[in-house]
């Protein structure tokens, strides 16, 4: 049987002062139960009792030459975005009443291949839903995601990175977004923000982007084998998980803008 | 269960529309949004926040109100498009609820109306200059719109120069358009920089920050060296001295004003004094 637990969200923030250099870098680590729990006597994950997200940290304005950039951490996956825009298109690439959003996803080792192409346009569609394109036509929007170290959730990490880096960049947005990733693994059990190990192990593995606004759903990537209650079950979960990400957000932010 | 119903309310309370007033001065992410006060009667500033709606509805008034750079307006409300403090002034004189805007640290300027920036000539062709003023295009700038230019008399601009001069259009729609006179045809300080000095590149807010009214670190690096001195606000600083270590000093100091706090400036400049 199924039974859905939901228990207050405890939450320590740890802030470490950076240089004084305005950057702003924050550290958070969250232990958030909204969980599905299915399993009788067997440990949940190696994190603690109830499931948790992994400790995240963020960075923001270290690049100089790109207008936005934001460092992401999520346990050990770590993504490094930068964001140029609104910029210089070429004629080709022009859209006459919106900005052109470019994604480009470089992986830690080897050349782009198809799995980045794809992730690119996952990254891409959730993007435009959410930046105002519309302000500036005719220019160009790029957001370039370098992965510094995979350890799971890596879609998730990229989607994170790169909506801290729009915000750098100060590019008009409707909303903020955030990733979230989830694995079901064989007995049912529900593990937010799986490690690679948990994510090979896992029966599927489902990735949502939720906006700030409503906790509504912007895009979702899954792999493996699910019913339909669990997918609700695990966007619930994914939803529930998402205001800490965001409550993050607000904190990091804030960090930033005190210093001026 | 009642534990669900909590949490749904949780959710819904990063979602609530504050009132304007109350978040003045503090963060704004992108996705809020505000409400701003409506005034019951048309004479006098009587309005002291949201009202229920009266019976008698024909009767209230509506307040104009500015929305600046990082708000759109979503039917009666502001929407937050640009994380940063939310600001507001109040109106000088006459009707209207001010204007509010939203300070946010950016690298990447977009050209407006009436901005005063520094460009570099890229290109002549016929009778335009493009001159790059770091938004998504090159602005034009026709030659005719130098003080005392006529065909005959060409102003004498080549590629590579550095011109300061005025938008007098640019929205998203057009390609942005400069000149280098004032309404009245005079030049008023605009044209092309002389010789020698050095262009540098800051973020937009510390441009506002230095072009503010009372900024205390131009008062300052004036009394250090006789310097000239031109603010883009497309980010851009032209500084000239009388000796180029002079020169690279003040373009260094001002690059690190960004982040340094004013008794760190203070130690800064003392130290420069007197050495």
């Amino acid at each position: 049987m199924v039974t859905q637990s939901v228990r207050s969200a405890r939450c320590r923030a740890e802030v470490i002062i950076a240089a004084a250099r305005g950057v702003g870098a924050m550290e958070e680590e969250m232990h958030t139960d909204a969980k599905i729990r299915a399993e009788i006597g067997t440990g949940c994950s190696p994190r603690g009792p109830g499931c948790s997200l992994r400790h995240f940290a963020c960075e923001q304005n270290l690049l100089s030459r790109p207008d936005g950039s934001a460092s992401f951490l999520q346990g050990d996956t770590s993504v490094l975005a930068g964001v140029y825009g609104p910029a210089e298109v070429k004629v080709s690439k022009e859209i006459f009443n919106k900005a052109t959003l470019e994604v480009i996803l470089r992986p830690k080792i080897g050349l782009p291949g198809v799995a980045e192409k794809s992730r690119e346009r996952l990254i891409r569609n959730t993007c435009e839903a959410v930046v105002l394109g519309t302000l500036h036509p005719r220019t160009s929007i790029t957001v370039v995601l370098q992965v510094v170290s995979d350890a799971g959730s890596l879609l998730a990490c990229c989607l994170n990175a790169a909506c801290m880096a729009l915000v750098d960049a100060g590019v008009p947005m409707r909303a903020l977004f955030c990733g979230v990733t989830c694995a079901l693994d064989s007995d049912g059990t529900l593990v937010l923000d799986p490690t690679s190990k948990q994510e090979k192990e896992a029966r599927a593995v489902l990735t949502f982007a939720l906006d700030s606004v409503e906790r509504k759903l912007l895009m979702s990537s899954t792999k493996g084998l699910y019913s339909d209650s669990e997918l609700q079950q695990c966007l619930a979960a994914a939803q529930a998980a998402s205001q800490h990400v965001f409550r993050f957000y607000r904190e990091s932010l804030q960090r930033r803008y005190s210093k001026s | 269960m009642a534990e669900p119903v909590s949490v749904a309310a949780e959710y819904l309370a990063g979602s609530r529309a504050r009132a304007a007033r109350t978040v003045l001065g503090q963060v704004v992410l992108p996705g809020e949004e505000l409400l701003l006060p409506e005034q019951e009667d048309a004479e006098g500033p009587g309005g002291a926040g949201e009202r229920p709606l009266s019976l008698n509805a024909g009767a209230r008034s509506r307040v104009r109100v500015v929305c600046g750079p990082g708000l759109r307006r979503c039917g009666d409300r502001l929407l937050v498009t640009k994380c940063g403090r939310l600001r507001h002034k109040e109106p000088g004189s006459g009707s209207g609820g001010g204007v509010y805007w939203v300070d946010s640290q950016q690298k990447r300027y977009v050209p407006v109306k009436g901005d005063h920036v520094i460009g570099i000539v890229t290109a002549k062709s016929g009778d335009i200059f493009k001159v790059d003023v770091g938004g998504s295009e090159p602005a034009s700038l026709s030659y005719l719109s130098f003080e005392g230019a006529t065909k005959r008399n060409r102003p004498n601009v080549q590629v590579g120069d550095l011109i300061y001069g005025q938008f007098v259009v640019a929205n998203k729609d057009m390609e942005p358009e400069m000149v280098c006179i004032d309404s009245c045809g005079r030049a008023n300080g605009m044209g092309v920089i002389g010789q020698d000095g050095l262009l540098f590149k800051v973020t937009l807010g510390l441009i506002r920050k230095l072009l503010a009214p009372d900024c205390e670190i131009i008062q300052e690096v004036g009394k250090l060296y006789p310097l000239e001195i031109v603010f883009g606000m497309n980010g851009r600083i032209w500084v000239k001295a009388k000796t180029i270590q002079q020169t690279l000093i003040l373009a260094n100091i001002l690059e690190a004003c960004e982040h340094m706090t004013s008794d760190q400036r203070k130690q800064i400049f003392s130290r420069l004094a007197e050495s």
